[in-house]
């Protein structure tokens, strides 16, 4: 494995609060604080002159479809995505085909990650039992297996008591639990945010008060068993306001937000374009702005994608009949970039802590940080690049992404995983 | 002023110039249902199909009658006979219809949007027979029409349209047309059934049956769709007559002048007493004659027949 010597960059290290021009240093796979004038003579030197070098980008909910929807996209393309996208880890949610509730699949997730993946693709098992929301999963077993977390991503458990118990039993483990907060009772049919636009459109409000309603029943569990919860892509104002409230009790709930939450919201749905439909759904500019306050002020933890490829013949139906979910790893950064930096004034080092050091404390992962002797992820982006991104030459076997098509500002370049370069000069490179 | 429309799927987007042209080309068919010889033959040659994939009389005779009176070919069919129901998409089935060389689509679809997505796919005109609970365009030209052949102009006029308002995709199309042609029109029903943000569309929304009636010169009732709603929605119908059905002495809060108007299918003893549906004031059977004039008028004109043709008498209505 080369030496690499990454020169003159703008370098971001949330964890050790460093953002100056300096250079990286990686060897055998580690960062190292120098290299000896021979090791510089024979390293890889890339020069990062007008580029930001930040620990490589982690993204805590995606969907890579495998096994089972593998026309949707794969452990291998979804990982392109992600190395595009400047990220090195990300971990995948269990709603595959079969679920990913016991320890076989998890292996067969893993094998494929170890055969395909070109970065750190980190598996979570199910809460329950396919996800039904009846009798618990083997926890233990998908633990041992290796999980990160669990979650029953797309079909939030509506036991109270099941809930309860998993997180009771999940602690055992000191294995955080996901949850996308949803009562479905109150939400039966609904494809968009219910209100003004929804009125307007004949289509099936999904009321915000559904997720309120679980986010503030999952911080009275959390308070209850002391189990850590992570609160998966926040989209109501009133939820921000509720764990805000929550976390100042010190109560141990994390929280997260998605791209196309702090960016878009429900006036875009006027055309019933399907690559606006996901779950939760966008809401209104009230809810984005607070989205928004809520990261500044820390209430909401870190930026996610729920990156959920789904192909064109599936997204192109009728609004009530097309699946939820957008394409998000390759566009994330720059999205997080306009809408965090330009429009509301971020500094630059908090989204690349919210991209990075957060999400990985989240859950324990060791990755997010420039730190020596850590694993040598590294993602280098031009921030101010501006470029067409067009999901149909892009790395997903999928297409869906509202972004299709539009200029953005902010590129990664170069994405290095444990040392070695995955992706760069827009070219995923395999071993 | 010329038509441009290709499509008619909402009146939400129309303006009201070509509500009016509509209206217009509306009455001058009217003239033609009153001869002898229902027919013209404005569109000899065209072939229509009415794909209705969700359940309808009236709107589908309407439309069928429409184009026969205007010497178009029709075909109608439904989901049933459909390839819909082995698995085939709407984007797919539309296409095979317009590869046949049909020359026009009048789709009624359960899914709100899905004719302005046909639209997108398709290159021959697609009118909108009603999209899940979003629009029907139709309904509310023949409503307006209806109401401005008993009132004259509608500027001012107080009409309020009572009962499943959610749900109802008369009630939005109603809204948009009556809004733009300067009625005050009030929204009236159960609170779960009338959220307040249909204010947003420039309706008034009421719960208060005798206040919102008072002097109100046209109501128009609608069916309770029981089977859009979850159970939750109100207690039962039992309780929504006693709450909401108009009955005898409700309908004399009204203006003496006013017209009661249903769009159909009536539930008899729910929403309407079944004295005031055959009364005098009752203008429902109207509105479905009405309705062939008005789909006769948009068929013409989307196909690309010319408002003013028919008062030259350039074309041969």
């Amino acid at each position: 494995m080369p030496t690499l010597w990454i020169k003159n960059a703008r370098v971001i290290d949330p964890a050790a609060k460093r953002d100056r021009r300096g250079d990286v240093f990686i060897v055998d796979g580690k960062f190292v604080t120098s290299l000896s004038a021979a090791a510089k003579k024979r390293a890889k030197k890339i020069d990062a002159t007008g580029l930001v070098a930040c620990p490589g980008l982690v993204d805590i909910h995606v969907h890579f479809r495998e096994p089972g929807q593998t026309h949707k996209e794969t452990i291998a393309t979804g990982s392109h995505c992600a190395a595009a996208g400047g990220f090195t880890t990300v971990v995948c949610m269990p709603n595959t085909s079969p679920p990913a509730d016991n320890a076989g699949t998890i292996q067969f997730i893993k094998d494929a990650v170890e055969r395909d993946a070109v970065v750190k693709v980190l598996p979570t098992g199910c809460i329950t039992v396919g996800m039904k929301g009846h009798a618990l999963a083997p926890i233990g077993s998908l633990k041992r297996a290796g999980v990160v977390a669990i979650t029953d991503d797309g079909d939030c458990v509506q036991s109270n008591e099941l809930m309860r118990r998993a997180l009771e039993y999940a602690k055992m483990f000191n294995l955080p639990i996901m949850d996308h907060c949803q009562d479905a009772s109150m939400t039966q049919g609904a494809v968009m945010n219910e209100g003004i636009m929804s009125t307007r459109l004949g289509l099936r409000g999904w009321p915000h008060g559904a997720e309120d309603l679980i986010v503030s029943r999952n911080v009275i569990l959390s308070a209850y068993t002391g189990a850590h919860i992570h609160l998966q892509h926040i989209s109501s104002a009133y939820s921000v306001q509720i764990i805000r409230r929550a976390k100042r009790r010190g109560i141990r709930i994390t929280a997260e937000a998605t791209p196309h939450h702090i960016a878009l919201t429900d006036a875009l749905l006027a055309g019933y374009d399907t690559n606006f439909k996901m779950n939760p759904p966008l809401r209104t500019e009230a809810d984005r702005k607070e989205i928004i306050r809520g990261l500044r002020d820390g209430t909401l933890d870190c930026i996610s994608t729920d990156h959920a490829p789904h192909t064109d013949y599936e997204k192109d139906k009728e609004f009530d009949f097309a699946p939820n979910g957008i394409l998000g790893l390759e566009t994330s950064l720059a999205v997080s970039l306009g809408v965090l930096v330009r429009q509301n004034k971020f500094k630059l080092a908090h989204v690349v802590d919210l991209m990075t050091r957060q999400p990985a404390r989240i859950l324990g992962l060791p990755a997010g940080t420039l730190a020596p002797g850590a694993a040598a992820d590294v993602c280098l982006f031009d921030p101010s690049e501006k470029w067409r991104y067009d999901a149909r030459t892009g790395f997903s076997k999928s297409r869906n992404s509202p972004w299709s098509g539009q200029i953005l500002t902010g590129r990664a370049k170069t994405t290095i995983v444990d040392g070695r370069v995955v992706f760069d000069g827009g070219k995923i490179i395999a071993d | 002023m010329p038509w441009h429309r290709q499509h008619l799927l909402t009146l939400e987007e129309l303006s009201l110039a070509e509500i009016q042209q509509v209206h217009a080309t509306a009455a001058a068919f009217k003239k033609v249902l009153g001869r002898r010889v229902k027919r013209v033959p404005a569109l000899r040659g065209k072939t229509i199909v009415n794909l209705f994939l969700e359940p309808s009389t009236r709107t589908r005779l309407s439309f069928d009658m429409a184009a026969k009176f205007l010497s178009a070919e029709v075909i109608t069919f439904d989901a049933a006979s459909s390839s819909t129901t082995k698995g085939e998409t709407l984007r797919d089935t539309a296409q095979n219809i317009e590869a046949l060389h049909a020359d026009m689509i009048v789709l009624r679809h359960a899914c709100s949007g899905s004719p302005l997505y046909l639209s997108r796919v398709l290159n021959i005109p697609v009118i909108n027979a009603g999209d899940g609970a979003h629009e029907h365009p139709t309904q509310g030209l023949l409503d307006t029409f209806t109401m401005i052949e008993h009132l004259g102009s509608l500027r001012g006029r107080k009409v309020v349209i009572l009962g499943d308002i959610l749900f109802s995709r008369v009630a939005r199309s109603n809204v948009h047309a009556l809004v733009k042609m300067g009625a005050a029109v009030t929204l009236v029903g159960p609170s779960t059934l009338v959220p307040e943000w249909f204010t947003a569309l420039g309706a008034s929304v009421s719960h208060d049956l005798r206040g919102a009636l008072a002097d109100a010169e046209v109501v128009m009732l609608l069916r309770i769709q029981h089977e859009r709603q979850g159970a939750s929605h109100f207690p039962s119908l039992g309780e929504y007559t006693s709450m909401f059905g108009l009955n005898k002495t409700r309908a004399s809060w009204l203006n003496p002048k006013a017209i009661i108007m249903h769009p159909g299918p009536i539930n008899r003893g729910v929403e309407i007493d079944s004295e005031l549906a055959d009364g005098e004031r009752s203008v429902i059977l109207e509105q479905v004659t009405n309705g062939i004039a008005v789909r006769m008028a948009v068929l013409y004109l989307c196909s690309g027949g010319s408002p003013d043709a028919i008062w030259s008498g350039a074309d041969p209505v």
